[in-house]
């Protein structure tokens, strides 16, 4: 009360100046005293009343009327005021939201942490980037008592916090697997039941799975209904597309999905990803996931890590480059002789 | 872009013409209205010869009313899809569950 006691005392003076002086600089002084008032949840109303006052004090004798007319125009503020004082509480919660997901998205990020596994026979390499806070996309390594690497890519339409929360569920589910039971054909299976007895109706997961056998070298590999993947082959220096058929895990509650394999090769290069290719033009290519195996290609000699990092610098230096989804890339590659 | 949503109703059949992009700001509606239609329809057509785009979320569109029409036993038909539209339902596997009849390449207006 004291601090609008004595901004009173300032507004009288600033008025009575202007009144006298009619000085630009002055309207510009009430102008950083309105900016004042509202930090300090000054409303309207009380704003018109200091103006009164002050009005009172600085010419004793106005006229009745126009005295009248400040209680009518006071009260026709009032409402004004009530807004003003709804907007700072929405403001608040705003800032109380915003800090919230925060909190989520930090959550999500341990929830979901997987380790990128050591092994001799592989070097791998992952960037994952959401195109909102919350990422939807989600990334898995398993490695096995006997070193085989188990590697999921998986995209959740329906984006944003349930999209986050789906994701953990399908990461604990992947994690209580027994080391005996990590192949793809089975996993995906198994996931397709928990997709669908516990998410909600307008979710879908798509996922492709794949495992690496560090002794035969056989990648096998099943999808469903994920984009496909690739394999760079040193021998042609050409992508190979894997894709196995399946349906979107949710979706049916019973899918038996297809599982093949590939033998990989030394210097061989697994490419694992999920883009916004749920997406399509009619009129348009799929321009960044050629991009991205160009990219791919041209550094394919590089150490795994190092080739996703130049794939999302290379994106990052085109201009107005934004992503329109979620993107995540997983590299590996088969670094013995 | 918008999408334009043209419905017809006769006495067993409905059928939606849909033209222009089906993405997040569009497939709400859509949604409403192929809902309603699976609901009340045993027969429901949907055109998508005018679709010229489609994302994610238009796929969860049609997979609602997808279940929506088993558990109503009525049948849902998806027609003239543009190839790049249809490549989205190859994709996801969702062409082996959901009745799909004529793809087409070009004759966008």
């Amino acid at each position: 009360m004291s601090s609008l006691k004595s901004d009173m005392q300032d507004y009288k003076e600033l008025l009575s100046q202007y009144l006298k002086t009619k000085d630009e600089a002055v309207l510009y002084q009430a102008e950083q005293f309105s900016k004042q008032s509202i930090q300090q949840n000054i409303s309207p109303d009380e704003v018109i009343n200091v103006h009164y006052q002050a009005l009172q004090e600085l010419i004793p004798n106005i006229d009745e009327s126009v005295q009248d007319s400040f209680q009518f125009l006071i009260e026709t503020m009032i409402s004004y005021g009530l807004a003003y004082q709804e907007h700072q509480v929405l403001r608040e919660k705003q800032i109380e939201l915003k800090s919230e997901i925060g909190v989520a998205a930090n959550m999500q990020n341990t929830l979901l942490k997987t380790s990128v596994p050591s092994a001799n026979a592989m070097d791998i390499g992952v960037k994952s980037v959401p195109a909102k806070e919350m990422n939807g996309d989600y990334h898995h390594f398993i490695k096995d008592e006997q070193g085989n690497i188990g590697v999921a890519v998986a995209d959740v339409i329906g984006k944003g916090i349930p999209a986050a929360f789906c994701m953990s569920m399908i990461k604990f589910a992947m994690e209580s697997f027994t080391e005996n039971q990590i192949y793809p054909q089975w996993i995906l299976e198994s996931l397709n039941r928990v997709v669908g007895r516990n998410v909600d109706k307008g979710m879908f997961v798509t996922m492709f799975y794949g495992l690496y056998d560090v002794y035969t070298h056989q990648f096998y590999y099943a999808s469903a209904g994920h984009e496909p993947c690739y394999v760079l082959r040193e021998e042609t220096g050409e992508f190979e597309e894997i894709d196995a058929k399946g349906l979107l895990l949710g979706v049916e509650s019973t899918v038996q999905y297809e599982q093949l394999q590939t033998a990989i090769n030394p210097n061989d290069l697994i490419v694992l990803l999920t883009d916004g290719v749920t997406e399509c033009r009619v009129d348009g290519r799929f321009i960044e996931q050629e991009e991205v195996l160009n990219v791919i290609k041209a550094h394919a000699h590089l150490e795994s890590q190092e080739i996703v990092d130049h794939v999302f610098k290379y994106f990052e230096r085109l201009q107005d480059f934004q992503l329109r989804d979620d993107f995540t890339l997983v590299v590996m590659k088969r670094n013995d002789g | 872009m918008n999408l334009h949503i043209d419905g017809h109703r006769n006495e067993n059949l409905g059928v939606l013409k849909l033209s222009g992009e089906i993405d997040a700001y569009t497939a709400p509606q859509l949604k409403e209205e192929l809902l309603a239609l699976v609901e009340e329809k045993r027969e429901v057509e949907v055109d998508l010869l005018k679709v010229n785009y489609m994302d994610s979320t238009g796929l969860g569109v049609f997979i609602s009313a997808l279940k929506l029409s088993k558990e109503k036993e009525h049948h849902l038909k998806l027609i003239n899809l543009q190839e790049n539209v249809y490549r989205l339902f190859n994709i996801t596997g969702l062409n082996d569950v959901i009745n799909i009849e004529n793809t087409v390449k070009g004759e966008l207006s």
